[in-house]
């Protein structure tokens, strides 16, 4: 059985803590990740944009990475989300296509493949904080990823979670969006924080590090100690 | 009158002046917030919900695939009902029908109950020109046609505005201070607008369903304006888009059971009326000469394409506008066009077959899909807001600094070794910027970024720098996979082999 890391450009640029924690987890129960090196991005900031021979070019080399692989799991239900879209992006060449329906089906967010797929609920963490939870609106709206963390969250002993006023309003990332329309992002991810903060939480989780980065850019430019981390970080510090 | 040479050009240009306006996004927010969760407690109040919506997008889609039947179907009927039926392939056809019949008829005034399709026909401008006075009755309507602007919101038109902003704009037209209370404001317009309904020579209205199998057209309102714009005048002239068909009042229970709970959390709104014919010798009123202008302009370019063919299933409720998070900040009117919010993003675009006249509305969207989960009938909106922003790509028609960087993007993710030296490259050129883990300079692509946040820097290694200790780590502590765990994982494999098991995910 080959179950492949897919890392995300973010996470090994930026957040490596989080892939690290997901590796070790998932360890614990034996089930030894690979990282296929070859991988790079899922092309989703092409793709967005609107410029679909850039976005092929990153998603081939992403099909080719995990050609043999059972499973390929990331820590973001947004990069998973555009593996969604690659038979659309590959409509019209039949062989990429069947390649891309493949990824397609064995591609799993994090938490999808931990409940779903294994049937793990309670990984046995303590974790005695006050927790507030985003959920992604691409994990959780367009790839049906709802369930899955709360009741992952729900089996931490001690974890007092506190629901997020409008929580399921976008945090303003969006991707280029951020840079582009910089101002109405801004008062999107303002908003958001606002409603983390009148939680009293003292710590954000999330299962999408690009939407954790914005978040959490905001809270430390308002100089506000809310901690926040990917649940696999969460889950991983309370079994070590 | 706002005048098209001083209106800021970008959606940027617009958005700012919105997001500066702290009346306006504290009314939107406020409205939007009470309509979404209206909508929400109707919805779950009903129940099945989800089904609810699939039947509705069958029903729509059927009708948009044979359009062309049901269209004639229509016009058919009601002209056997007495109706005289006009078809009209642009917006300046639709407005020199409208203008003819108003000649005729020698009409001075006319009063209007809530239309979008003479708002994107600009029919009060072309009626005003001719010496017709046009007045619209819905109390929204009214209070933006006093303040000389458009409507901001597909239903609710004054949505940008509070109490106070009314309250002044009503006191001018009554000579007198009025309190800025919604009672009092509210009857002072019914009262004002009853001497405009008696003295009206036509009445004029929008359409939300044709149905095709009676020749009827139905009309959803609150405010019973509608009614007396159909009944009191002795012409009634309606416009319609040629996509508001549906083909029975068998279909038109399930559109009332979407409608009124997705725009704003009714259960029914206040009057639904259906209109089939001109007044009758039996019937006591309504009028004796009866119009439908069915309008195209634009709606048949998007008929036979697959990416965009379901825009015309819209039911025109709005409830895109109220769950999205970039409408709350910005409001209507830094869409540009008459349509707003998400629908108005990808209508106002798509309307209009030539990709250079777009402007970079598609941009202003996080394409969170909020508008897709909201829509009664099931429009993936957020889909459509790519293909749009691919199209205008592809034309030739995109921005060259973006595709300058796409094309970077591409070539510098376009392989591991590349992508490895970018990260290096990274680690090594923020040491002159970055303090305590995060860099905050305010230049270049960092400018607008920075202004909300601070960017985290990246840690000196990558976790492909870490990966080689991590599974050497890994391995060591040598857990067995549980049998159990394996045996699930096999079977999923095996599901997916037998052409199953990627039903996980993707659009519910």
């Amino acid at each position: 059985m080959k179950v492949s890391l897919f890392i995300t450009c973010l996470s090994d640029a930026i957040y490596p803590r989080v892939g690290e924690a997901m590796v070790r987890l998932l360890a614990r129960y034996g089930v030894q990740l690979e990282f296929p090196t070859v991988q790079t991005c899922c092309g989703q900031p092409a793709f967005n944009s609107g410029y679909w021979d850039d976005a092929r070019k990153t998603a081939t080399t992403l099909i080719e990475a995990f050609e043999d692989s059972d499973f390929v799991i990331a820590p973001s239900g947004s990069c998973i989300g555009m593996i969604h879209h690659y038979p659309k992006l590959f409509e019209k060449d039949a062989v990429m296509l069947e390649r891309a329906n493949r990824l397609q089906a064995k591609s799993y967010e994090f938490t999808q493949f931990l409940v779903k797929v294994l049937g793990i609920t309670d990984v046995g963490a303590t974790f005695p904080h006050k927790v507030t939870y985003h959920p992604s609106c691409h994990g959780s709206r367009l790839l049906g990823v709802k369930e899955e963390p709360i009741a992952l969250m729900n089996k931490v002993k001690g974890l007092e979670l506190v629901p997020l006023p409008f929580a399921e309003d976008c945090c303003g990332f969006g991707g280029t969006f951020a840079v582009k329309m910089a101002d109405i992002s801004g008062a999107m991810v303002t908003e958001k924080v606002d409603h983390v903060l009148e939680t009293e939480a003292e710590v954000l989780v999330g299962l999408d590090m690009a939407c954790m980065m914005n978040i959490a850019g905001n809270l430390r430019y308002r100089d506000k100690p809310v901690r926040v981390m990917h649940l696999a970080e969460l889950l991983y510090e309370g079994v070590k | 009158m706002s005048t098209a040479s001083t209106k800021p050009s970008t959606v940027k240009e617009r958005a700012g002046l919105a997001l500066n306006d702290e009346f306006l996004r504290k009314a939107v927010k406020f409205t939007t917030e009470r309509l979404r969760s209206g909508k929400k407690t109707a919805s779950e109040e009903h129940g099945n919900w989800d089904d609810w919506r699939e039947r509705g997008r069958q029903i729509r889609l059927h009708t948009i695939a044979h359009l062309d039947y049901y269209l004639n179907l229509f016009a058919d009927n009601a002209r056997a009902n007495g109706v005289n039926v006009h078809f009209a392939e642009t917006d300046v056809e639709a407005v020199k029908i409208a203008l003819a019949i108003a000649e005729r008829k020698q009409a001075k005034s006319i009063v209007k109950s809530k239309s979008m399709v003479t708002e994107e026909l600009h029919l009060n401008h072309a009626l005003e020109k001719i010496g017709v006075e046009a007045i619209e009755t819905d109390l929204g309507e009214y209070i933006i046609q006093l303040a000389g602007e458009t409507p901001s919101h597909i239903i609710i038109p004054a949505i940008h505005k509070n109490r106070y902003q009314i309250a002044d704009l009503l006191s001018a037209e009554a000579g007198e201070t009025l309190a800025p209370d919604t009672q009092i404001l509210a009857g002072f317009v019914r009262k004002k607008l009853r001497e405009k309904f008696l003295e009206a020579d036509i009445g004029m209205t929008g359409c939300n369903f044709a149905i095709a199998e009676t020749g009827s057209m139905v009309l959803f309102e609150n405010e019973g304006n509608a009614r007396m714009v159909s009944t009191v005048p002795k012409t009634q002239i309606t416009l319609m888009g040629m996509e508001r068909i549906i083909p029975s009042f068998e279909d038109l229970e399930v559109m009332a059971t979407l409608l009124p709970r997705s725009a704003t959390g009714q259960k029914l709104t206040v009057y639904m009326s259906g209109i089939t014919g001109p007044r009758r010798t039996e019937d006591a009123d309504g009028p004796d000469e009866m119009h439908i202008i069915i309008v195209d302009n634009g709606r048949s370019n998007q008929l036979g394409d697959p990416e965009f063919q379901e825009l015309l299933n819209c039911i025109r409720c709005g409830a895109c506008l109220n769950a999205c998070p970039v409408y709350r900040h910005i409001g209507g009117h830094a869409y540009g066009g008459t349509y707003s919010g998400p629908i108005g993003a990808v209508l106002t675009p798509a309307l209009k077959k030539d990709e250079s006249q777009w402007d970079d509305i598609a941009n202003a969207s996080s394409l969170c899909g909020a508008c897709y989960e909201a829509c009664p009938v099931k429009i993936p909106l957020h889909d459509m807001l790519v293909y749009l922003r691919r199209r205008k790509v592809e034309s030739g028609n995109g921005n060259l600094a973006e595709k300058v960087g796409m094309k970077g993007f591409s070539t510098l993710l376009g392989g591991s070794k590349r992508m490895r030296g970018v990260i290096r490259l990274g680690q090594l050129g923020q040491k002159l910027v970055e303090r305590d883990g995060g860099i905050r300079i305010k230049l270049g692509p960092l400018k607008g970024w920075n202004t909300y946040r601070v960017t985290p820097s990246l840690p000196k290694q990558s976790f492909r720098d870490r990966w080689s200790t991590i599974q050497r780590e890994t391995q060591a502590e040598g857990a067995v996979l549980d049998p159990a765990l394996k045996a699930r994982m096999e079977a999923v494999v095996a599901e997916r082999k037998q052409g199953g098991g990627s039903k996980h995910g993707g659009h519910a």
